[in-house]
């Protein structure tokens, strides 16, 4: 068997299994936990599709931050398990979600037997052998690619403004109740100050 | 070190048609609001997994430009995401999908 076979199933079991724990653990810790797995599995394959540079990225950004900050809203929210799998609000959903996917899968997957890969070969980004995936990425993200690199910048400047507009503590929102972490206000202001 | 290329693309495209329908599904399926979020996730690593078996195939560096970029904007979606689900949390207790189906608090 060749090296990158055996790299290959082994990547590919990692995904399935944490991809299937994903939706199958009742725990939202235990899904996030999956999803590292699945994460870990899919930065082996990209090693062995030789990206080296994406692979550690993978790892970093997404293992790294993201499950963190995951595990970090569930643990803030507490662990909720009221998602009972017996209960279906929607007569035949499950069932319809099933079907469509055994639909989606089979049509990618015959997409992928009965058709072919096509497309020219690059015009002017040939992976080059020789040349370490960083310095190639590196070289191509700051000529080819800049206005979309710097553009991401600003992406990330309204995702950290939005995320603290709407995560922060508002006195006078609407609230049906208060979050319980929360103590009531000491010197409440008479209702039809706020209401006019 | 690059592994010397024995596979074709094929396995890697399978292999990302699965993931993502997984993820599908548990969209379908989950009723919890992270959880959801998460198969997101799943379907966004399944896409990034075609596009570098496929940059591999054509020899073509603007797969993993890709990757790289879909890395960046998951990041911020998810920080947004995130933050709309904490908000929406302190509203309501425990809430899951079926619940919220009110755009005003």
């Amino acid at each position: 068997m060749h090296m990158e076979q055996a790299v290959f199933i082994l990547g590919a079991l990692i995904c399935l299994l944490g991809a299937i724990g994903v939706i199958a653990f009742r725990n939202p810790v235990h899904s996030a936990l999956s999803l590292v797995t699945t994460l870990f599995g899919v930065a082996v394959l990209f090693i062995a599709l030789g990206a080296e540079f994406l692979a550690a990225v993978q790892v970093i950004v997404y293992a790294g931050a993201i499950v963190v900050m995951f595990l970090f809203v569930i643990m803030l929210l507490g662990v909720d398990q009221t998602d009972d799998v017996g209960f279906e609000p929607l007569k035949g959903q499950r069932a319809g979600a099933i079907v469509a996917g055994v639909l989606l899968v089979s049509g990618l997957i015959s997409v992928v037997v009965f058709g072919a890969v096509t497309g020219a070969g690059s015009a002017n980004a040939e992976i080059q052998a020789k040349v370490p995936n960083v310095e190639q990425l590196a070289r191509s993200l700051f000529t080819d690619y800049l206005f979309a690199f710097e553009i991401t910048s600003v992406l990330l400047v309204i995702g950290v403004v939005g995320a603290v507009t709407l995560a922060r503590h508002r006195r006078d929102a609407f609230i049906d109740e208060l979050p319980h972490d929360e103590l009531p206000d000491p010197d409440p202001t008479p209702a039809d100050e706020v209401t006019s | 070190m690059m592994l010397a290329a024995t596979l074709g693309p094929e396995p890697y495209l399978i292999l990302g048609a699965i993931m993502f329908t997984l993820g599908a599904v548990g969209l379908l399926v989950r009723r919890n609001t992270l959880v959801m979020f998460m198969c997101v996730e799943l379907m966004l690593n399944a896409v990034n997994l075609s596009f570098v078996a496929i940059s591999r195939e054509l020899d073509d560096l603007g797969g993993q430009i890709a990757v790289f970029f879909v890395l960046v904007v998951a990041a911020a979606e998810v920080v947004v995401g995130l933050g709309i689900i904490v908000s929406i949390f302190r509203r309501r207790q425990g809430a899951t999908a079926d619940d919220l189906s009110m755009l005003k608090g």
